[in-house]
């Protein structure tokens, strides 16, 4: 593995091995000093197009934890209308020394030709393009959810956590804005991967085109989604406010009423459905602060994986090169 | 200017004859002498002649955009590609919208003397689609502009397309419509199918190309006036066409070599080069398309050559330029593409020479008959190699075909008369200066 681009091309075998890593980092952040030694002198870029916070400052934490330097390079906006070609933008910073890019932008595909145009040659991680992938972020909603159907804390060290293993059998449900997700998207390719079975449920709008091809049941009726089957998680994906003014459904109270978890449907689950968030969330739109605030909701836990998990993968790509020299 | 005696050509694929070149006509090899110094013998044994070909559609980028094309890097694409006529596209700048712009581009393209090269108006002023630009004093002009086109925006408006069509029958004209619904397209980067699902790149649906062909094709049959499709990309279209023509609507068609050859499946790579408007569609789309241009519901090819600077280019997807070059390629990518089809010589000449000549009144091109103009092309059928974009005249590198194995070669262009390609080399421009087709 050179890059970590997408996970439609990652195989269930490293996938596996990725979230495994991930279990050990989790030890790491446990420790009264959170360091480990494998990255040092190394500098890892974190090269925003796009703001994201609450991204980069995992990916920094997840750095700094592997005793890597981070260098924070925020070029918001288009580099073209700014007249700086993403090439000159590239080569500026190949200059400066990086071992590692992860990349944020708000077209899809950025990262994936950073990582073939042959402007730099260094690991590219995709921290989320446009409304293609966020591949980090499924592989910590994986770990999260395995930790959580397995019987064990959904976050923190665990002695002996799950390892070596998928999500096999697991129903989990993804609720609400898939068009504009790259987080649906990442997720659909790696929960089925990982031989969960994924169901998608979202008003027609906010499907795309021709998702009947994905390995994927949908439907468009949350209540009905719910009674017919028993899901082991739900994740209810953000939805921006100002899809409404693009038709895509008439109003916040009418998409709440439908696709929203609502404190009602909440009640109406079984218990041992585990609720998901990528966050930031709506409260009051597309998830209740009920749902949110339940003890069976992951959402904390998921960003606390967020660190491991991207521990993980900034050793894997890092120190994976050493190896293959072996 | 030389004679030329070309021997042995197989004319249209028919058969081996002679082509005698006198004065910038085609005449009866009987009126050469072979053994004049006046007279260069050509031995064109293993060549197809076909007459020189016309594109209804191509982007010279002259005046505004001289860094991206000129009429001059043009012009000699034109003549290496096989193309002894090429109409240029109104989206310069400033927009080709007014007798001087016409007039500036026609002037610029006998001066530079390698193809002739005939400008389009544009529809509407500034390409804004809010009001008709001077379609009667374009047509007046010195440039004798035929042929109107918004390329690159879709005339949306109903009604003002429906006025331009009633307004061009005064000069015989032609409308050249870009078939693009603008609010199904908004912020629309490849093809809406199964791979910009999962690519998650806003997708520009089938039918928002073929919502305006239907719309047009019954507003040209309500005024009886004169359509013409360009770069038609969908099944769907094809199917409309067919619909249209089958009624007796007077409307063409049009499809780019690209259209015939690649899939969205090439978007996955991220590369802008495969960025290009329409998009890129799919297998089925390819296929239609194919046997549309087979059996004559698609009438011509048109290049919509679309060079753009590398800093258009060499850029993340999102920010690219659309557009690929394409006549150096045209003709060889063609034939490529219609390999497995009832589709010979004869087809190749009347979608890339005969049929754009009689839509856009091109009267010096498309024939090889004694007494036409002698605007011709030699083609090598059996020469196997492979596209190197560096190589080409354009100054554009975006030409999507980079390393792909090709059979054919263009070898010679004649240009009313004179031979602006040599042995697929390009020589000097037509001696008679700017004013080869006053002779
Ligand atoms: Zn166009």
């Amino acid at each position: 593995m050179k890059h970590l681009l997408d996970t439609v091309s990652l195989s269930r075998d490293e996938a596996i091995s990725i979230l495994d890593i991930a279990e050990e980092m989790t030890q790491v952040s446990e420790r009264e000093v959170k360091k480990l030694p494998v990255l040092r002198g190394r500098t890892v870029v974190n090269l925003f197009f796009e703001d994201s916070t609450r991204t980069r400052l995992s990916f920094e934490a997840a750095a700094k934890r592997l005793s890597a330097d981070v260098l924070n390079f925020s070029a918001k906006g288009s580099s073209v209308s700014k007249g700086e070609s993403l090439q000159d933008t590239i080569q500026t910073i190949s200059a400066m020394g990086a071992d590692a890019l992860v990349v944020r932008h708000s077209g899809a595909g950025t990262p994936h030709r950073l990582a073939h145009t042959g402007w730099i040659d260094v690991p590219v991680v995709n921290a989320g393009d446009g409304t293609h992938e966020h591949p980090t972020q499924a592989l910590l909603d994986a770990f999260t959810l395995r930790r959580a159907l397995g019987g064990f804390p959904a976050s923190g060290a665990v002695k002996d956590g799950p390892r070596g293993r998928g999500l096999d059998g697991a129903k989990v449900a993804i609720v609400g804005d898939i068009l504009h997700s790259r987080v649906a998207r990442s997720n659909v390719h790696l929960l089925s991967r990982l031989a969960a079975e994924v169901h998608l449920v979202a008003p027609p709008t906010l499907l795309p085109w021709g998702v009947e091809t994905w390995p994927v049941t949908l439907h468009y009726d949350l209540d009905e989604a719910l009674r017919s089957e028993d899901f082991a998680a739900v994740m209810m994906l953000r939805v921006q406010h100002e899809r409404m003014h693009e038709s895509f459904f008439p109003n916040e109270r009418e998409y709440a009423r439908l696709w929203g978890l609502s404190a009602a449907r909440l009640a109406g689950l079984p218990e041992e459905t585990f609720i998901m968030h990528p966050g930031p969330m709506n409260r009051g739109f597309e998830i209740s602060a009920a749902a949110a605030d339940s003890p069976r909701a992951l959402v904390l836990d998921q960003v606390e994986n967020g660190v491991s998990v991207r521990m993980a993968v900034l050793y894997r790509l890092l120190t994976g090169r050493e190896e293959t020299n072996d | 200017m030389t004679d030329y005696l070309i021997r042995g050509a197989d004319v249209l694929g028919r058969g081996a004859a002679d082509i005698a070149i006198r004065n910038s006509t085609i005449v009866d090899p009987e009126l050469l002498d072979p053994t004049s110094s006046d007279v260069e013998v050509i031995d064109a044994g293993g060549l197809v002649a076909l007459p020189g070909l016309v594109d209804m559609h191509t982007h010279l980028r002259e005046p505004g955009k001289e860094d991206a094309e000129t009429i001059l890097t043009g012009s000699r694409s034109a003549a290496a590609g096989g193309f002894t006529c090429v109409h240029a596209m109104a989206n310069t700048a400033p927009v080709a919208d007014t007798a001087g712009v016409v007039e500036q581009v026609h002037r610029l393209g006998r001066t530079a003397g390698f193809t002739e090269v005939v400008p389009i108006g544009a529809v509407t002023i500034g390409l804004a689609g809010e009001q008709l630009a001077e379609l009667g004093a374009m047509a007046r002009s010195a440039a004798r502009v035929r042929m109107f086109s918004d390329d690159g925006i879709c005339v949306s408006d109903p009604l003002l397309m429906r006025r331009a069509l009633e307004y061009v029958k005064t000069f015989d004209g032609v409308i050249a419509q870009h078939a693009q619904e603008p609010r199904l397209t908004e912020g629309a980067q490849m093809n809406e199918g199964v791979v910009s699902a999962e690519l998650g790149l806003p997708g520009w649906p089938a039918v928002a190309e073929e919502s305006i062909i239907a719309r047009d094709v019954l507003l040209a049959e309500h005024v009886g006036s004169r359509l013409h499709v360009c770069h038609v990309s969908t099944a769907g279209s094809v199917d409309l066409i067919r619909w249209a023509k089958s009624r007796g609507i007077n409307v063409t068609a049009e499809v780019t070599p690209h259209h015939l050859m690649l899939t969205d499946e090439l978007v996955r790579t991220f590369d802008p080069v495969y960025k290009v408007n329409p998009p890129l569609r799919t297998d089925a789309d390819i296929s239609a398309l194919r046997e549309a241009l087979a059996d004559g519901t698609i009438d011509v090819v048109g290049t919509d050559h679309a060079p753009h600077t590398a800093e258009h280019k060499c850029s993340e997807w999102t920010a690219a330029a659309m557009g690929m070059v394409g006549m150096e390629t045209a003709l060889p990518i063609v034939v490529e593409a219609m390999r497995d089809y009832d589709f010979d010589f004869g087809d190749l000449a009347r979608v890339m020479s005969s049929s754009p000549a009689r839509i856009t009144g091109a009267s010096g091109h498309g024939s090889l008959e004694v007494g036409a103009s002698a605007n011709i092309v030699l083609i090598d059928p059996n020469s196997a190699h492979s596209i190197v974009p560096d190589d080409h005249a354009t100054k554009g590198r975006n030409n999507p075909f980079a390393g792909l194995e090709v059979k054919t070669t263009i070898t010679d262009t004649f240009f009313y008369g004179h031979r602006v390609l040599a042995g697929g080399e390009l020589s000097t421009p037509h001696p008679a200066g700017a004013s080869w087709t006053d002779q």
